[in-house]
């Protein structure tokens, strides 16, 4: 299996340039993905990994050899793009042994290695059915066969449970996740959708046109984010901004908003200007006395917990509460927030303030 | 706008039987949202509805009117499909204007831009309405026919799907949207999906249906809260509610076969032993994967738990929800 080293990887197409400076580490044997909305640079980034894309520059080094100009055929790498896509003609078992057989591999030894695979993802039972009159499900797991059975180094994933509906999609993401477990084998899957990156990911890399946003843990990136990009794409909802104008120095424990005192992890970056507080929906609580004040303008229903929806004198803001909370349309009530997880942004640059909330998380860069 | 009634409807393809004897009442200024898997007779109902199909038995009457021998146009109702559908010669706002400037409307012009500009606004397009309707990328296809249907103020509001080919942030805007031009125009609206977190938060009604029956209908909160059967129960929920052997904790009631679980309905540090297999950190929420007597149970625990793979956590039911042997709630 393989550690994969991004390091300070651009590309450019003609006048455009996809990627713009990429620099991140996947370790051996981790389920890594590549985040963002379409355009933002996460295929380009994952065909560089597989060598069908070469970079204007960079390094991308596989196992400490460096790889960035060899095209993918020495790469040793499985790529899985759609996951239906099957030879239509041929059975399971012949799907599965494609590349070995194309390899020249002997007939009993591939015969060996494909019941192996299909053990391994339930399908021994099925190994010589055609793939037509297959279930979406189990041709996904022949797709993925295909892509095992040659023991690679690393899998490359773009977003191959894309196309599938909501229900079926997280039972997939569940069964990949647990496929990994038991292989181990390194793992680099692109998506656009923040919860199957949560759900599914040991680390996380988020980019926007073309530039890294952050990389890290995936807890880490929901509570500390480094920029309102981040702080907006994952949650859903999204974490709340409220703009005010202030001055914030090394120090500072809280911030005021209107006539609200509002307590923040202390500060270790200074600021003025337009800025912005960062709240998750679900460190908002109601609270009658306080100073900061809103009026319910919307209530979500979601099960265990509803979303509702305050105006503020500082724009919207969205509070996660338990559903046993009963909550009127237009009330008026305080607001507090907890104040060990909140974050400043500069509104300009839309970075995050360093604090000893954040510290840890974003401190080295 | 009207309330929309099936009664005993039922449709057959061949030998499918799409619907099968679905009775549904969609009160005047309800935004009722059909719920069940692909196959379960969503897209059907909508289309008796419209008059897109006609039912083989039972009665369509929107506003108190029998509507089964009508033609769609004479329905007076405004349809989204999953796919959208636009003239590609007209620019967006000839699109959205088209509804309105049918002979039977004889809509004003400056009522026409009016409402075109306010749709457009609402559904984030306004930049583009002078383009051409091929110029749009897929998702603004999909809101110019949304908003197609929008413009006008017919008797109902039909929407099959209109949200799941959009990306997940405009999604979620739109959901506000949608829901919040139901609460100002106090329109009708019956809307197909499978994507339970629409249903929750749009739906003042959800109808759960099953291979063509109708099997539970009420809000969101009752049926989340007080489902009927498995089938109900499995419908909303993330995650998805436990189902269990009724025995598993202790005894159960005659008749019970299956307990169901909610992650509310489990009490941690309370009960029985149960090992910890897998820790999920998604944000908003850490669920808990548990092993408890060779089953796999899946809870939610505090965000920032200190619990990892491995450890032992007690867990006990509370107001579990039982089944029988049918998959129907006893208790």
């Amino acid at each position: 299996m393989a550690q994969i080293v991004i390091r300070n990887v651009r590309k450019e197409f003609g006048a455009f340039t996809a990627v713009q400076s990429s620099t991140f580490t996947v370790e051996d044997g981790e389920f890594f993905m590549l985040l963002g909305p379409s355009g933002c640079g996460k295929t380009t980034t994952l065909r560089m990994i597989a060598g069908l894309e070469l970079p204007t520059s960079g390094e991308i080094f596989i196992d400490g050899e460096e790889v960035g100009q060899k095209p993918a055929s020495e790469r040793d790498i499985a790529f899985v793009f759609q996951m239906f896509a099957l030879y239509p003609h041929m059975n399971v078992r012949q799907n599965i042994s494609y590349p070995l057989v194309s390899q020249g591999m002997p007939r009993a030894d591939v015969r060996r290695k494909v019941e192996e695979v299909a053990g391994t993802l339930g399908i021994g039972g099925i190994l010589d059915k055609p793939v037509g009159g297959l279930s979406g499900g189990d041709r996904q797991r022949v797709a993925l066969g295909r892509a095992i059975v040659r023991n690679p180094k690393c899998f490359l994933m773009d977003e191959p449970l894309g196309a599938l509906d909501a229900e079926f999609r997280e039972h997939m993401a569940e069964e990949l996740r647990a496929l990994h477990d038991r292989m181990g084998a390194t793992t680099i899957y692109v998506t656009h959708d923040q919860l199957e990156a949560m759900q599914m990911g040991d680390k996380i890399v988020v980019m926007n046109h073309g530039v890294v946003e952050q990389f890290g843990l995936p807890q880490d990136i929901y509570d500390w984010p480094a920029t309102m990009f981040v702080a907006s794409f994952i949650g859903s909802p999204p974490m709340n901004f409220l703009p005010f104008e202030g001055m914030v120095g090394k120090g500072v424990d809280h911030v005021t908003l209107g006539d609200a005192r509002i307590d923040i992890p202390v500060l270790h970056d200074a600021a003025h200007g337009e800025l912005v507080l960062g709240v998750r929906p679900e460190h908002v609580h109601l609270s009658d006395a306080a100073n900061f004040r809103g009026r319910v303008v919307a209530t979500e229903y979601l099960g265990t917990t509803q979303i509702v929806t305050f105006d503020t004198a500082n724009g919207t803001l969205k509070a996660r509460i338990p559903s046993g909370e009963r909550i009127s349309v237009s009330a008026q009530t305080g607001l507090t927030f907890d104040a060990r997880t909140l974050t400043i942004f500069e509104a300009g640059k839309g970075r995050a303030l360093l604090s000893e909330g954040n510290e840890g998380v974003l401190g080295h860069g | 706008m009207a309330d929309v009634a099936l009664s005993n409807v039922s449709k057959s393809f061949g030998d499918h039987r799409a619907l099968n004897d679905v009775s549904l009442t969609v009160p005047d200024g309800a935004f009722v949202v059909l719920l069940g898997p692909t196959g379960a007779g969503k897209t059907t109902t909508l289309r008796v509805v419209s008059g897109l199909e006609t039912a083989d038995s039972g009665e369509v009457a929107i506003g108190g009117q029998a509507v089964n021998a009508l033609t769609p146009a004479e329905r007076d109702v405004a349809m989204v499909f999953q796919q959208y559908s636009l003239y590609p010669h007209l620019s967006v706002r000839e699109n959205l204007a088209f509804p309105l400037k049918s002979p039977r409307l004889k809509t004003p012009p400056d009522e026409i831009a009016r409402k075109v500009g306010q749709v457009a606004e609402m559904l984030q397009i306004a930049h583009k309405l002078d383009n051409r309707a091929t110029m749009l990328s897929g998702g603004e296809m999909q809101r110019v026919s949304i908003g197609r249907a929008l413009v006008r103020t017919p008797q109902v509001y039909l929407m099959d799907e209109p949200l799941s080919s959009l990306d997940a942030k405009l999604r979620a805007d739109l959901r506000v949207e949608l829901k919040s031009i139901q609460a100002e125009t106090n329109g009708t609206f019956l809307y197909v999906t499978h994507d339970q977190i629409e249903a929750m938060t749009m739906a003042t009604h959800i109808g759960v249906l099953d291979q063509g029956r109708m099997v539970q209908f009420g809000t969101p909160r009752e049926v989340y809260e007080d489902p009927v059967s498995i089938y109900a129960a499995s419908r909303l929920g993330q995650p998805r509610i436990n189902i269990l052997p009724a025995d598993l904790f202790g005894r159960a009631p005659d008749r019970a076969t299956s307990i169901g679980l909610r992650p509310e309905q489990i009490v941690q540090g309370e009960g029985d032993d149960s090992l910890v297999t897998r820790v999920e950190h998604l944000g908003d929420q850490t669920r808990l994967h548990l092993s408890f007597k060779e089953r796999d149970i899946i809870t939610i625990t505090d965000v920032h738990t200190a619990l990892s793979a491995g450890d032992i956590v007690k867990i006990r039911p509370q107001k579990p929800f039982y089944f029988d042997a049918d998959g129907n709630r006893i208790t």
